[in-house]
């Protein structure tokens, strides 16, 4: 998020797009409701019913993967009807002439014909959003799971620097973070193509600073990305996998793929705290500790980096991932793994990292740290961009609208979107152990519009195939006004409904992510 | 912009100094005196004011105190502390005004569980020699013994006697909610729970019912918990200062021998849980009060969802597949398997995936590993998914 949490509840006007929030980040939904109360303005832009549509002051009810039009198309009326901030595009922003140009190809009526949203909604909202700030975007995977996700990403930044809203408390593009540690595990550069701290693997100046640091030569190639590396392993290139606390079998799309590339590998290690269903194709499996029983830093999705404790001590012969982790490395004659404890690793953190530069386990016990914190009595950072963007001048970005890779068609009539219930958490690794959780959401279900159900004979509670080009699954229909006409919902928390054998596995070209949120299904009867 | 003057001075004017009971405390302006009172460790009797996050509403009136140069007794929930103020909290006159209002709640709450001299001694199993037949009378079989606020204000203020006879409101005990109990024959008609429920989660899923002598509270429209769109949080659980509300699993846990503060493994808000800790166990997830991306709420992943610590399917030793089947192995085997496996696929023909649920410092190594020991930038998780 470029803003704090806190912020939300002084926010003027919130955009909330793409985040069933109310279920998702309750927390965040907490913040809505303080904004309200207070006079502020909600516009809600989802294709479900979600609880926050109640609240708001305008629902833009949009088709699936046509966000980038409604989004292109609110841009279109601020800059129309003159609503936007010249001193902020002036001073801080470029391209934006580029960017007014592309906004050409998305007239009002076109706009409405492509999203399914009235014109007259698309003006409310563009104008409450320009005029009543300061506003604040909110987004979670119902903008980053797309073919097309980067741009939808895009096109909320746009509207940011259109308005100025960005860069000062309560407004910000603010991406709602799904995992406890995504942000972490991403700034600890668990990716294929940066160092920890967003450093570059391919910059040669940081491939010397980082082999300086760790004193050893280093890869110059980026790696390649987690569904790319699946096709790898299919295709035989990648043969061993270590894979830590993950449960792909169930979590990516296509699941069929993912079940033959991890059959083909000729070793793979899983360390995890239960013998998941990816678990159950390994080699050798490590019992690891689960957060309860271990010391370290969580950092949450305003950039606070929190502290850990360890509660209890670790079940069985169970160890901290970290710790394991350095033994395999130590025992394979490598340096720089003799680390004592996770305050050890977080000083080495610090030290060539940046933006964690200031932190430390001394100072988190005084509560957390926000990054950037670039030294020892740096506060750390409420909201970005205050002054200067990262990279300088904020930059607008011509978009054009490309429909989801998959639309509905005679065979496959219908758009499967998918997500998470309030009940149940990801694959269901953690809450379908904890009681009480199956009594509330037990099972898959695949909620349907009454007038797809009725033209399909389909009754409430009826037992239902589910089926894609990819594969098919069998569920139970639950017939609902949430899901509009065309579309229809299910989530991948149950291993006894494999949602992801449905998904589409296409991938955005830039930030690689799946289109989990739409592909074409049918639904029948068996 | 204008630049307002005002707020430049605003954090050394903001600072006012009390008296409370002859000590000299600090406080900020705003605040009331029940707050500047707690804040600084002095204890006031309350029984309905939700700190820190609503103003109270002066109900239960046991927060009444006396203020040098002001007639009469004034609630301390509702006053603002002013500079130089001299409060008096703990005066036999409070304390009688107290009592009487706790004699009467305590005609509508059992008062075996605050009374009895034995209580302290008193272990589960023990015979009560007063022969009370209703099992939740016996303070022992209260899930909220020791952690009830009312406990606390009737030890504080000293009742001896109780004229008025109890007579129990004879309600049902409600289990529908598979996280909540509710057992009304213990409310005390604070009103926190709808408030919390209302103000503060934005839900209203319950609310007082009926009137006078039957007042209750439940579901809204006397629906059940689950009809009225409940969402399971327990912020009403975690704000009952009584035994009416508590969380069903480990209700009889009683206290914690420790209480360790972290961060819940659920979502990304990263909420600050307090979870207390009895016989090596988890008994209880409070949500931090000051947790700074969630003070003091939660949801029912972090305060009900963390179970699977302590399940029986977890992992304890290393496991190597051999002909097909787990079996369970040592660790000097499995690393010695995996080291001597691992040096035949450095390289791009490795990858390692890390995971989104691990620590910073979990996943730090894990980069570290793949890149300086397997020479390979092929490390990923599961962000995108
Ligand atoms: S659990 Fe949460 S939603 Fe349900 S009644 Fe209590 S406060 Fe309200
Ligand atoms: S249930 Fe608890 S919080 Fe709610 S009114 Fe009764 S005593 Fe107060
Ligand atoms: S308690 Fe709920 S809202 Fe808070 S971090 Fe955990 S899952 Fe997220």
């Amino acid at each position: 998020m470029t803003n704090s949490i806190e912020e939300i509840g002084d926010a003027r006007c919130i955009l909330a797009i793409g985040t069933n929030t109310t279920d998702d980040h309750p927390i965040i939904a907490l913040e809505i409701k303080k904004a309200i109360d207070k006079g502020g303005k909600l516009i809600v832009a989802d294709p479900r019913k979600i609880d926050l549509v109640s609240r708001s002051h305008v629902w833009l009810r949009q088709r699936p993967g046509t966000d980038v039009a409604l989004l292109m198309g609110m841009a279109r009326v601020i800059v129309d009807e003159d609503l936007l901030d010249k001193a902020f595009i002036e001073e801080r922003c470029e391209n934006f002439e580029e960017f007014k140009d592309s906004l050409r190809s998305f007239d009002l009526n076109h706009v409405s014909e492509i999203t399914g949203v009235p014109a007259a909604q698309i003006v409310e909202a563009a104008r409450l959003y320009a005029t009543h700030g300061p506003s604040s975007i909110l987004y979670a995977m119902g903008i980053t799971q797309h073919s097309h996700g980067t741009d939808n990403v895009m096109a909320t930044a746009n509207l940011a620097m259109l308005t100025g809203n960005i860069g000062k408390p309560s407004s910000g593009v603010n991406p709602l973070r799904g995992q406890n540690n995504v942000q972490g595990a991403c700034d600890m550069g668990a990716l294929p193509n940066v160092y920890p701290g967003y450093q570059g693997v391919a910059a040669p100046a940081l491939v010397e600073k980082f082999e300086a640091a760790w004193a050893c030569a280093l890869p110059a190639e980026p790696g390649i990305v987690l569904t790319e590396m699946f096709h790898a392993m299919a295709e035989g290139r990648i043969k061993a996998v270590y894979l830590m606390g993950e449960n792909p079998v169930l979590s990516d799309p296509d699941a069929k793929h993912i079940d033959e590339a991890l059959g083909k590998l000729e070793f793979l290690i899983v360390q995890d705290i239960f013998l998941t269903e990816t678990a159950q194709f390994a080699d050798v499996v490590l019992p690891a500790t689960s957060f309860a029983e271990k010391d370290g830093t969580f950092t949450n999705t305003e950039r606070r980096v929190q502290r850990v404790h360890k509660a209890l001590d670790p079940v069985g012969d169970s160890k901290p991932d970290w710790q394991i982790i350095c033994d395999i490395a130590r025992r394979m004659g490598a340096q720089g793994f003799d680390f004592a404890n996770p305050s050890e690793i977080m000083e080495e953190i610090a030290d060539v990292t940046p933006a964690y530069g200031g932190i430390t386990y001394q100072r988190l016990d005084s509560g957390g740290l926000q990054w950037p914190c670039p030294f020892e009595d740096h506060p750390g950072t409420k909201y970005l961009h205050a002054d200067i963007f990262v990279r300088g001048k904020g930059r607008f970005m011509p978009l054009e609208y490309k429909p989801p890779r998959e639309e509905p068609d005679d065979d496959y009539p219908l758009i499967l979107t998918t997500g998470r219930n309030s009940y149940q958490f990801h694959t269901g690794t953690m809450t379908r152990k904890s009681k009480g959780f199956d009594d509330m959401h037990g099972e898959e279900e695949v909620e349907i519009n009454p007038q797809d159900a009725e033209s399909l004979r389909i009754a409430d509670g009826d037992k239902v195939q589910v089926s894609s080009r990819r594969g098919k699954v069998t569920t139970k229909a639950k017939i609902t006004e949430n899901s509009p006409k065309g579309v229809v919902f299910m989530t991948f928390h149950f291993a006894e409904t494999r949602t992801n054998l449905l998904t589409n596995p296409a991938l955005d070209p830039i930030s690689k992510i799946p289109e989990l949120k739409v592909c074409a299904v049918r639904v029948e009867k068996p | 912009m204008q630049v307002d003057t005002t707020t430049l001075t605003k954090t050394e004017t903001d600072t006012i100094t009390i008296t409370i009971d002859g000590v000299e405390v600090k406080t900020t302006k705003g605040k009331r005196i029940l707050e500047a009172a707690l804040d600084n460790g002095i204890y006031i009797p309350n029984l309905c004011a939700l700190r820190d996050i609503k103003l109270p509403t002066g109900a239960c009136r046991l927060c009444q105190v006396q203020i040098e140069e002001r007639r009469g007794t004034i609630t301390a929930c509702s006053e603002p502390a002013a500079d130089g103020m001299v409060v008096h909290s703990n005066t036999p006159e409070v304390n009688e005004l107290r009592r009487k209002i706790l004699q009467i709640m305590l005609a509508r709450h059992p008062s075996v569980c605050l009374t009895c001299h034995r209580r302290e001694r008193c272990k589960p199993g023990d015979i009560c020699l007063r022969l009370v037949s209703v099992t939740e009378d016996q303070c022992v079989l209260c899930p909220k013994n020791g952690r009830c606020e009312l406990q606390r204000a009737v030890d504080f203020i000293g009742i001896e006697e109780q004229p008025y006879p109890y007579k129990s409101k004879g309600f049902p005990i409600e289990m529908d909610n598979p996280f909540i109990v509710r057992n009304n024959n213990l409310c005390i008609l604070c009103g926190k729970c709808v408030r919390i429920c209302q103000e503060v989660r934005g839900v209203e899923a319950i609310s007082f019912n009926l009137r006078g002598y039957e007042t209750y509270i439940g579901g809204a429209f006397g629906k059940t918990l689950s009809e009225s769109g409940c969402k399971s949080c327990a912020a009403c659980v975690d704000v009952c200062p009584v035994g009416a509300l508590t969380e069903k699993n480990g209700r009889y846990a009683g206290l914690p021998d420790r209480v360790v503060t972290t961060i819940c493994p659920y979502c990304g808000v990263g909420c600050q849980l307090n979870l207390e800790i009895k016989d090596e166990k988890i008994i209880r997830v409070v949500p931090d009060p000051e947790g700074p991306a969630n003070k003091g709420q939660g949801c029912v992943k972090g305060k009900f969802g963390l179970d699977f610590v302590g399940h029986p399917d977890r992992l304890t030793t290393p496991l190597i597949k051999k002909n097909g089947q787990f079996v369970e192995a040592s660790w000097g085997e499995a690393l010695d398997l995996i080291t001597a496996k691992l040096r035949n696929y450095r390289g791009d023909q490795f990858a390692a995936i890390s995971s989104a649920k691990c620590t910073n410092e979990d996943n730090y190594v894990f980069q570290k590993f793949t890149r300086a020991v397997m020479g390979t930038n092929n490390i990923d998780h599961c962000a995108r998914l």
